[in-house]
């Protein structure tokens, strides 16, 4: 660009640091101090993005996070791009790479800008009305709205930056470092509180940033020089800290809240290297006084979105800030004072304007007397009805407002101009006072919304509180914040003061042509129109929720900070309902979009969850097992041997674990210690058979219900002496199971004494089973008589491996013959070396997980959480023998005598086989009765659980099938999606009946 | 993120805590002798109240204990905490 914008002087930029970087594809330079909009400003580019539906040109509106058209995407590499930028926010830095995004083939000429030349035909709601119909080819339609439609693009490549998380509690937090901030946070500072200020921008100041140093003046200073004092001021206190860049995202209950901190994103590569790019703060503050200031409103007129239309405070602080000018021939629409000073800044500067256009009658302040002696045009009553030009603004068109300013009369005003600066008045930035809980209320005369109620230890100030005059803000701010902190801080500060006028409020401009030939935007990065929220409520929608689903308004990036306030003005207009009684929609965190990195913080790979192993789990990974992950715990799943898959080698296991001996790691199974002299009784209550007579060295199966009748748990418990037990749980249920045990005994039944200990992790278990496994624990376990007499199944004994105890039951889960040494579980690892050397002469075999549900399979043996789904009684899984008719009461007990638990027609758990013995049916598959050619088809249940089973040489299955128990030996089909699989309903017991393995 | 003030050890973050529904609901000593409508009425049924609202927590990672939480559903403001078996302060 030949033009150049900067100023040759003035401004906070270092312009001796020049700092080049690119701009779709194209090398520019600013200097360090400018954000990539101020940069580009410079270079006279205003034209930076394509809108989101119309592909209209957009350039800059504001400066800040408000900004709703100027989104970038950043860098070129694949896992470092991130899209929807606002270019206001971006430092630049040595290198940078920013493109627009959402057009092609350029910014400058985007063929999807034809979508501009339909929108008759695409208003709000277009697409649930026009693609509603066949719902079949919605896949398709998706692919092309969504591709037209869009933001920018996602990284595809890992992110390879650092980020952090920090936990943070201070007495006083001030959101905003403003005039209104900084005062707050020097009294809170001088009173000795642990003090944390934080600002979303890199510099600190506020509105006064880019304030017009000739009108304002605090304590007989520059409002630089002010910032600067008040700030260096305030470090050399030692109970404050200050963070720039810092944006609170999220503000919630008890005064917790989120903030991210950027930390390098605005240095160049070398710099960033090695070092946290974002980190995450979780504040717990004790007092909050929220200082976020204000939004300035545009207009709302035919074609305002056009580039080089923008907010007058926006100019002013590129002009005032970074020493850019956003053009050389001004018109200034306005309804208030405000945009008086931008026009006197600019006028200072040397830049023509051109006219002031304000819809008020008249105004009597200060800024407007001086601007009228200046020799500067005014046209009061008067109205831009239209922006020409295309790319970049290049006429206003205006007229002059009737008297009651319902629509426009005279004749039309061409005045050409390059920039169009436009104020609305100023919207509090309520966002996180409302996000906290805070009400607001509406002021019918100033037209705003303001913070009205809250529970929390909280405090308002400044303009986000509604007070825009400097001098007020000062003065309200230290009566305010003396009383919140019971501080007794005088206002010394003196802000020199002026006279302001009114204030005149008109949502939707009258125009000078017919409604749907006006393009007037409220959400610009949405682009819904006036025009999209009169349409809405034509059809129909009131609730302002609705209207704002129904148009999109205020559900892009920016979160409607600048589209909200118009929206709901229309909609009161039109629907006469006071704006205050119209309420406003929810605001949600984050205030701006956060990265997911700073979320996530050190919380990945390895760190993402809790992993926890057993004590054998090195011995698993020296042989070659696979993993399988349970909840947090690794479990071996198999151990694949000379490059067999998953199905060879569990085939092999599971033979061999029937055939000579299996060796299964069971240490992750949940372990309970109970202890004291009602431990019987309360096993009574909690399980649904009988637990008084069971004998001390005894082991007992139980299942364990919820107090719905439907099946929580199940597992073996031991009873070691006359008050003491040891349950086990399911692997997944042990922390559950835990907590709901202490929850009876410590709120229904505290007359109880039995005291509970979890012992998951103190013991490890080694489960031999097979043909063989007598022989290797002989050989293991020394002071046991193993004798099937003297140790039958479902039974305890206590023996010595080295010297050290150990607790051996003899249980299975297998069907096999089958013990578990249970140890404390530093000799996890050796006994189980010892198992395995003991067995090496009867061709001991590890088994793991897969293995273990086949074999248990085969013998009927369900999984809670595989058979059962939380819908499950036990007389559905056919175990109506587990359930004592004796036993008064139990968890769960009454609700199976209701009438929905005792109904005819429940499903229950059979087994199937197929008729092709090879075929193994898909787990979770549905079963039907009769085949249709097509769905829907009545279903009668599912497959929950599928095998081959290697020692009965055919595949079996598990199902819960409507009324099962009736069905067996019916057939019944598998509908899949090339093929029907026929099936027989059987017995879910497929090997050794009679027990006689276990027994044996 | 509320911060809970658990009777045995103070004042704690509430992600150290697990919610336990509605307090005060006893369960029936003769469960047998119920109808289903009053065994429904045990099981499911809950008051849900907008306002104060007498709850159970659980110091789950901490002591283990369980309590009573007196909160008002509206602002998740913490009236007062109290004892299993003690009766809510008037």
């Amino acid at each position: 660009m030949s033009n150049n914008f900067r100023l040759d002087s003035g401004g906070e930029i270092n312009r001796t640091e020049r700092i080049s970087f690119k701009f779709n594809g194209k090398t520019l330079f600013g200097y360090k101090g400018d954000t990539l909009a101020s940069a580009l400003l410079a270079n006279g580019i205003h034209l930076v993005a394509r809108s989101f539906k119309y592909h209209r040109p957009r350039g800059f509106l504001g400066s800040g996070s408000e900004e709703p058209n100027a989104i970038v995407q950043l860098h070129k590499d694949k896992a470092k791009t991130e899209p929807n930028i606002r270019a206001t926010q971006i430092e630049i830095f040595q290198g940078l790479e920013a493109r627009s995004q959402n057009c092609w083939p350029s910014v400058n000429f985007d063929i999807s800008e034809i979508n501009n030349f339909f929108s008759p035909i695409l208003p709000a709601g277009f697409y649930y009305k026009t693609f509603m119909w066949p719902a079949k080819l919605w896949e398709k339609y998706e692919y092309f709205i969504r591709k037209s439609a869009g933001l920018g693009i996602s990284p595809t490549k890992r992110d390879p930056d650092l980020y952090d998380h920090k936990y943070y509690h201070c007495e006083v937090l001030i959101i905003g470092s403003g005039p209104a901030g900084l005062t707050a946070a020097m009294i809170a500072a001088k009173s000795g509180k642990k003090v944390l200020l934080v600002d979303e921008k890199p510099e600190h100041g506020g509105s006064l940033v880019g304030a017009n140093s000739e009108v304002t003046n605090i304590d007989n200073k520059r409002p630089k020089e002010w910032i600067q004092k008040t700030y260096s001021e305030l470090v050399k206190i030692k109970n404050i800290k200050v963070l720039n860049r810092t944006s609170v995202a999220a503000y919630h209950n008890y005064n917790y809240l989120i903030m991210m901190q950027n930390l390098t994103d605005h240095l160049n590569e070398n710099d960033k290297k090695n070092k946290i790019r974002q980190r995450l703060w979780k504040v717990r503050a004790k007092k909050v006084i929220l200082a976020t200031g204000s939004i300035e409103r545009p207009m709302i007129f035919d074609c305002n979105d056009r580039p080089g239309i923008m907010l007058s405070s926006a100019v002013r602080k590129y002009l005032n800030h970074y020493g850019v000018k956003c053009g050389n021939s001004v018109v200034i629409f306005s309804n208030n004072d405000d945009a008086y000073e931008t026009a006197l800044s600019l006028h200072g500067k040397g830049i023509k304007i051109k006219a002031i256009i304000d819809i008020r009658q008249e105004s009597q302040g200060d800024l407007v007397n001086k601007c009228i002696s200046l020799g500067i045009k005014i046209l009061w009553k008067h109205t831009v009805v239209k922006a020409e030009g295309h790319k970049k603004i290049n006429a206003a068109i205006v007229m002059k407002l009737s008297n009651d300013n319902n629509s426009v009369v005279g004749n039309k005003i061409k005045i050409t101009c390059d920039l169009l600066c436009v104020s609305g008045g100023y919207t509090p930035a309520v966002h996180l006072f409302t996000q906290s809980g805070g009400k607001l209320a509406f002021d019918e005369k100033k037209f705003y919304f303001y913070p009205y109620k809250t529970s929390l230890d909280q405090l308002s100030v400044g303009a986000c509180a509604g007070i825009f005059n400097l001098k007020k803000i000062v003065h309200d701010t230290y009566i305010k914040v003396n009383t919140f902190l019971k501080t007794n801080i005088k206002n010394e500060t003196v802000v020199a003061d002026y006279k302001s006028g009114g204030f005149e409020n008109i949502w939707l401009l009258p125009s000078n042509k017919i409604s749907g030939k006006v393009k007037s935007f409220v959400d610009f990065q949405n682009d819904a129109t006036a025009n999209d929220i009169k349409l809405a409520l034509r059809e129909g929608f009131k609730s302002i929720e609705h209207v704002k689903r129904y148009t999109t308004t205020g559900m892009a990036t920016d979160q409607g900070k600048i589209a909200n306030m118009h929206a709901l003005g229309i909609i009161s207009d039109i629907s006469k309902t006071k704006m205050g009684e119209l309420g406003t929609t929810t605001f949600r965190p984050p205030f701006t979009p956060l990265t997911f990195g700073a979320l996530v913080g050190r919380n990945v790979k390895q760190f993402f969850d809790i992993t926890r192993e057993t004590p054998m789990h090195y011995w698993h990974k020296d042989n070659g097992a696979k993993f399988e992950d349970v909840g947090q715990w690794k479990r071996a799943w198999y151990y694949p041997m000379n490059n067999e898959n998953m199905y060879k080698a569990v085939q092999r296991e599971s033979k061999a674990a029937r055939e000579c001996a299996g060796i299964l790691d069971a240490s992750t199974l949940g372990k309970i210690d109970i202890q004291g002299v009602d431990a019987s009784e309360f096993l009574n209550r909690v399980y649904t058979n009988a637990w008084s007579k069971l004998g001390i060295g005894k082991c007992r199966y139980g299942l364990m219900l919820n107090e719905d009748g439907m099946v929580y748990d199940d597992g073996v418990t031991t009873r070691l002496g006359e008050n003491h037990y040891i349950m086990t749980t399911t692997t997944g249920g042990a922390a559950t199971v835990m907590s709901k045990l202490e929850d009876y005994l410590q709120t229904e039944w505290p007359e109880l004494k039995v005291f509970l200990t979890s012992v998951t992790d103190h013991f490890a278990t080694v489960s031999v089973c097979g043909p063989h496994s007598r022989k290797i624990l002989e050989k293991v376990v020394k002071n046991i008589n193993f004798e099937d007499q003297k140790f039958p199944h479902m039974s305890f004994n206590e023996g010595i491996i080295d010297n050290i105890k150990c607790r051996v039951m003899r249980i299975s889960f297998t069907g096999e013959l089958s013990y578990e040494i249970n140890i404390q579980a530093n000799y996890g690892k050796a006994v189980w070396e010892k198992c395995m050397e003991a067995g090496k002469e009867f061709n001991i075999t590890p088994y793991g997980t897969e293995a273990m549900h086949l074999l248990r399979a085969e013998k009927g043996f369900v999984i809670v959480g595989q058979e059962t789904d939380g819908t499950v009684t036990p007389g559905d899984l056919q175990m109506d023998w587990i359930v004592s008719k004796k036993k008064y009461d139990f968890i769960g007990k009454r609700s199976l005598y209701r009438s929905d638990t005792m109904k005819e027609g429940r499903k229950q758990m059979v087994g199937l086989l197929t008729k092709d013995p090879n075929e193994i049916l898909e787990e979770g598959s549905q079963i039907v009765a009769e085949i249709k050619k097509s769905p829907p088809m009545v279903m009668l249940g599912h497959v929950t659980s599928s095998y081959y089973s290697p020692n009965l040489k055919k595949s079996i299955a598990l199902a819960v099938i409507k009324n099962g128990k009736n069905l067996k030996g019916k057939k019944l089909y598998i509908p899949m999606k090339n093929k029907v699989i026929e099936v027989i309903v059987s017995d879910a017991v497929f090997w050794d009946k009679e027990g006689s393995r276990l027994n044996a | 993120m509320f911060i809970i003030k658990c009777p045995y050890c103070g004042e704690r973050d509430h992600s150290e805590f697990s919610y336990g529904g509605e307090a005060h609901i006893v369960r029936p000593k003769q469960p047998t002798e119920l109808s289903d409508d009053q065994w429904a009425e045990y099981l499911f049924m809950r008051k849900n109240i907008k306002g104060l609202q007498y709850e159970r927590w659980n110091h789950a990672h901490g002591c283990r204990q369980w309590f009573n939480v007196g909160r008002d559903t509206s602002n998740d403001k913490i009236h007062f905490v109290y004892k299993m078996g003690e009766s809510p302060p008037k």
